[in-house]
């Protein structure tokens, strides 16, 4: 095989265009901007990490089978380190959407690691809502007759039965999962990419 | 090359300045030990909550005449899944705004017909009881006419319900088969077969329940003990938990919309929620596209307490 053929193998291709797009020192930089020293930088990592452990402990639970934690104080343990990684998730993951918005971090051709925030965002909210229709006690019977009117208005009741515990259960371990991890290394990947959003400047120029 | 004018909202300057060092790693692995820590320390302390679940058998022992009147309304289809509409049945008019009605043009995809899921199918599978048999063929073989003028004199005597002696007790004698009919569903409840029997209606193995989490949102039980959770739509219950932890205080907004009007007032409520709440969304993610509202951060200069030393540094 020459040199040529093997430069046009889709995979070479793609290793060029994925080192063209995101070196390796983007990928894992070891500076950055001066201007990225405020406490708000925190709270996108601590999103992160909360997901791991989110989806630690949201595995621990699949070991045992959904109703596991109704009967044994490791299973209840286990739950709580579930629901406790889910509020600070979703703390760290607010509080960081309003930094960002506040920065405007859109600018500079950004918009599209807005959007994947903001999807991300809301796919973890359905992914949360799953869980708490999953429980399978008394939470979880009010919240799936209650919340059954809402989306049955829309439409989307008659595909999506928040009544149906296989299905909600089946949405809430591995469908919707797949999308907040597949949606927040997209927004990782655009922001490594793109690098943290400069100050927001009055009076600078672009070219084009 | 053609110059385009700064907009401060859409474009960003290329950073020249001085770069400061960075572990990406470290970061990331502090935060996640703290996390940890923080979520150990919070289970340890609060642990989290989990009231069990309620049962057909739980509300017929606990509130049988709650029980009895609501499966006398599932009979003669008064009940509210009976007059629910899409995506049920065609019982009743589906929720929308004007010409949008997205309910009503999906249709019925999850057939529930009230008087035989909840009480016929099931008593149908009892065993052989000579009285509850005879029931049963006498509603089965009436016109549907005959069937409604039996249930709604039952179900107007049902106010003065009682239940004595392990029985169910209306006074009316125009009733036909429906008094045996609803006694022995309750008296099939309270020894838990009905539960059973609504989560068994599609085979041995089962994960949905719809009929009997619709049966029970039918009644007043399931929304007595929910108030008292202050779990209630008017007790911003979307975003409540049992007892006192914190539950998805991230849905704030989607409950807010349910204590005011129009929205607590009008008979579409959930859907001009729901309808609200897409347009919010919309605009959440699109901000960046929507001139003056991605403004606002420049506008609020909240960004300069973000880049407080940069703008010191700066300007100085």
């Amino acid at each position: 095989m020459t040199n040529t053929e093997i430069e046009r193998q889709w995979t070479s291709r793609l290793r060029r265009g994925v080192v063209a797009k995101l070196p390796p020192d983007k990928l894992l930089p070891d500076t950055q901007p001066a201007y990225v020293a405020s406490w708000i930088y925190v709270f996108g990592v601590t999103t992160m990490a909360a997901l791991a452990i989110v989806i630690a402990t949201g595995c621990v639970l699949a070991l045992g089978g959904p109703q596991w934690w109704h009967t044994t104080w490791l299973g209840h343990f286990v739950n709580s380190l579930h629901l406790w990684s889910v509020e600070i998730f979703f703390f760290a993951m607010v509080i960081h959407l309003w930094g960002k918005f506040s920065m405007a971090a859109w600018r500079g051709g950004r918009s599209l690691t807005w959007v994947t925030g903001a999807v991300t965002f809301l796919v973890s909210i359905l992914t949360a809502f799953t869980g708490y229709v999953s429980q399978t006690n008394f939470d979880s019977q009010w919240i799936a007759t209650q919340a059954k009117d809402g989306i049955n208005s829309t439409g989307g009741g008659a595909f999506f039965n928040v009544l149906n515990l296989g299905q909600m259960l089946m949405w809430h371990i591995v469908l919707l999962p797949i999308g907040a991890v597949l949606l927040t290394v997209l927004h990782v990947v655009m922001v490594r990419i793109k690098g943290v959003v400069p100050p927001i400047s009055e009076s600078a120029e672009v070219t084009s | 090359m053609r110059k385009k004018a700064f907009r401060p909202d859409v474009d960003a300057p290329e950073w020249r300045g001085r770069y400061a060092p960075y572990d990406i790693i470290k970061e990331g692995t502090i935060a996640l030990v703290v996390v940890a820590i923080l979520t150990v320390a919070l289970a340890v302390v609060f642990s989290s909550p989990d009231e069990k679940a309620i049962t057909i058998k739980t509300w017929s022992n606990a509130d049988p005449i709650d029980f009895a009147q609501t499966a006398v309304s599932e009979l003669n289809g008064t009940s509210g899944v009976a007059g629910y509409g899409a995506p049920y049945n065609h019982g009743g008019p589906a929720q929308g705004w004007g010409f949008l009605s997205p309910a009503k043009w999906v249709g019925v995809h999850i057939d529930i017909h009230t008087a035989n899921d909840f009480v016929l199918d099931p008593l149908k599978a009892q065993p052989a009881q000579p009285a509850l048999t005879a029931a049963l063929a006498r509603w089965t073989s009436a016109s549907s006419t005959t069937q409604s003028a039996w249930a709604n004199a039952y179900g107007n005597a049902d106010a003065k319900m009682t239940f004595t002696n392990q029985r169910v007790n209306v006074p009316t004698t125009s009733a036909g088969p429906v008094p045996v009919l609803i006694n022995d569903l309750t008296m099939m409840a309270r020894s838990g077969a009905l539960d059973q029997a609504l989560v068994t209606q599609n085979g041995f193995y089962t994960t949905n329940y719809t009929k009997p989490l619709l049966f029970l949102s039918d009644g007043s039980y399931l929304a007595n003990l929910a108030d008292k959770q202050h779990l209630g739509g008017d007790q911003w219950g979307m975003m409540n938990e049992t007892g006192s932890w914190p539950g998805q205080a991230w849905l704030w907004l989607y409950t807010f919309w349910y204590q005011v009007p129009p929205y607590n007032t009008s008979a579409s409520g959930d859907f001009l929620v729901w309808g609200t709440m897409m347009i919010l969304t919309a605009i959440l993610i699109f901000v960046p596209f929507i001139p003056g509202l991605r403004s606002i951060p420049r506008r609020l200069k909240i960004y300069r307490v973000i880049w407080r030393e940069h703008y010191a540094e700066h300007e100085s």
